[in-house]
């Protein structure tokens, strides 16, 4: 192996640690032993995460609590968690938060030639014609429901 | 091309995003501790509500003109502000976040696009998703761009929030449209000098001869003539650059006088930085305090303290920070005063795995693991549990917030309710 002497041009060059983001690693939590090693160490997969299946578009995404039942029948109950996707287009049969008149609700959206409409899904309430004069406006679109049983 | 993409009055866009009661009526956003206006609608603006106008002074104006007042709600417009960028980068790779509510972003290989087309789209994706209305400058150069912004903000009905000067044409008459103050970089001392020599505008701005401008404005100066000459001299900044200098300051809601009581708030505000400066990997080697007394008072004379204190090491340990910060405090504090105002400001900031240590004197380096541990306790607790000495542990100081509305984004018991009814 030749000698090789240093030169400023191949001088040592010092390189920090970069510790500005953690590298967490997957602990092997069986521990290490003389033993047989678990043959599912090997498959490891990530864990089913709930935010990943319900959130599609981040940015986008929104929560609201239902207070009342004038949505029973879509399975919208008081107290349920809605997840609501600004994102989405509002469209006719789509379920919407919609504000009007100073309030926030839910309804389902019908879309028709004569107008929009708010329709409940329970037979007490009554649906809402959306007109001129209302002070309304489509939220966002709700995509699921989380609700405790 | 560079686009500037600025969020109209973001604070107040915000509040209406969960509150779309709050459309069309006028907004005001106080400071910390609610002290003075720092964010405005634009029917506040209307009614001729300065920035930064005294809250207190402007108690019966806001009754009289029915303007919604709000404290800040950081959480919120941090949040907000996280899902504008991310939208954002979906349009271009090449983004600078400039600030909490506006963001350079590059088009490198564009050439052949409808840009301004492209800004509609932009705004209207911003606009859909989050709630946010912005406005979309695009120009050959960064500071052409700034100036675009300001067109398009200025005239909503024509350009439809977007303006784009793409020909020699548009960039003059942009030019001759901004004055000297507006355009971006120029101070308040610059420009009152340019304006006396019958500098009015950007376009009389660029007429300057260079050496004119070299010698009584620096560098800087140089490069902003040429880029509002459409050179491009400014880049991109894509680096998270991390802060100079980290400040921890407060009014008070009652004037305090005691030694102990002023300390005790200078010691917090230490322990503040300290706690900022370890979230960004970074050590300070020198800081700043002050305390000031009341200046809107009229029958005692205002009086400002302050001092540097520079450190005999670099350090973000707490405890060492509030030793330092106390031991400046006492140089400058005055019996028999009220004080309304206090602070501590972190200097000479350098990354926590480049420090110097020096030959005699070093920090205990206990105090190392010790903060680690601290900090992640208060993490695991989500409020400061563990405390200094110096801070009083039974005196909850809470900031003043009067008018602040809900967490709507950050925490599930604050979100939006819908009525089925």
């Amino acid at each position: 192996m030749p000698i090789k002497f240093l030169t400023p041009s191949n001088a040592i060059e010092l390189f920090k640690p970069d510790d500005s983001t953690p590298h967490p690693i997957a602990l092997a939590s069986e521990g290490i032993s003389a033993g047989f090693p678990s043959p599912a160490e090997d498959h490891n997969e990530q864990k089913i995460s709930l935010d990943k299946v319900l959130v599609k578009n981040k940015e986008a995404t929104f929560y609201a609590k239902v207070s009342g039942q004038s949505m029973i029948g879509a399975g919208l109950d008081d107290g349920d968690l809605l997840i609501v996707d600004r994102s989405q287009n509002p469209e006719h049969n789509k379920i919407a938060v919609c504000f009007i008149d100073g309030e926030f609700t839910v309804k389902r959206l019908k879309v028709t030639t004569e107008g929009v409409f708010l329709i409940p899904e329970n037979p007490k309430y009554d649906p809402i014609k959306v007109n001129e004069e209302n002070h309304f406006q489509i939220w966002g679109i709700v995509t699921h429901v989380i609700k405790k049983v | 091309m560079f686009a500037l993409v600025d969020c109209n009055n973001f604070y107040a866009s915000c509040e209406r995003v969960f509150q779309p009661q709050l459309h069309n009526k006028p907004v005001a956003i106080l400071s910390n501790n609610d002290g003075c206006v720092i964010a405005r609608s634009d029917e506040a603006k209307a009614l001729g509500l300065p920035m930064g106008a005294p809250a207190f002074k402007y108690a019966s104006f806001f009754k009289t003109h029915d303007v919604k007042v709000f404290s800040s709600n950081y959480p919120l417009y941090g949040d907000m502000s996280g899902r504008v960028m991310k939208i954002l980068e979906q349009f271009t790779p090449d983004i600078e976040v400039y600030s909490i509510d506006e963001a350079f972003l590059q088009f490198k290989g564009y050439d052949d696009y409808d840009l301004s087309a492209y800004g509609l789209q932009i705004r209207k994706r911003v606009l859909k998703w989050t709630g946010i209305p912005t406005c979309v400058g695009l120009a050959p150069t960064k500071a052409l761009a700034k100036i675009a912004n300001k067109i398009a903000r200025k005239y909503p009905k024509e350009t439809q929030g977007v303006h784009c000067i793409d020909s020699e044409e548009k960039r003059i008459k942009a030019l001759k449209w901004t004055p000297i103050e507006k355009v971006w970089g120029i101070g308040f001392r610059h420009s009152k000098r340019l304006k006396a020599m019958g500098v009015h505008t950007a376009a009389d701005f660029v007429k300057l001869p260079d050496s004119w401008v070299k010698k009584h404005m620096a560098i800087v100066g140089l490069r902003l003539k040429k880029e509002l000459l459409g050179e491009t001299t400014l880049a991109l900044e894509q680096q998270v650059n991390t802060k100079k200098a980290i400040a921890t300051t407060r009014t008070f809601e009652n004037e305090l006088s005691d030694f102990k009581d002023v300390k005790e708030r200078i010691s917090t505000f230490a322990i503040n930085c300290a706690e900022k400066l370890r979230t960004q990997k970074s050590v300070c080697t020198a800081l700043y305090v002050f305390i000031k007394t009341n200046r809107f008072k009229k029958t005692i004379p205002y009086k400002s303290y302050a001092t540097v204190l520079e450190l005999p090491y670099p350090t973000n340990s707490s405890i060492s920070l509030s030793k330092y910060a106390i031991k400046a405090l006492s140089n400058i504090y005055k019996e028999k005063q009220y004080y309304k105002k206090a602070g501590v400001i972190v200097m000479g900031l350098t990354p926590h795995n480049n420090k110097q240590f020096m030959l005699f004197e070093n920090e205990n380096p206990k105090h190392q693991t010790l903060m680690q541990t601290i900090d992640q306790i208060n993490k695991n607790y989500s409020t400061a549990k563990v405390k200094i000495g110096q801070q009083d542990i039974k005196r909850t100081w809470k900031m003043r917030q009067q008018h602040l509305s809900k967490k709507f984004t950050t925490n599930i018991n604050d979100i939006i309710t819908v009525k089925c009814q």
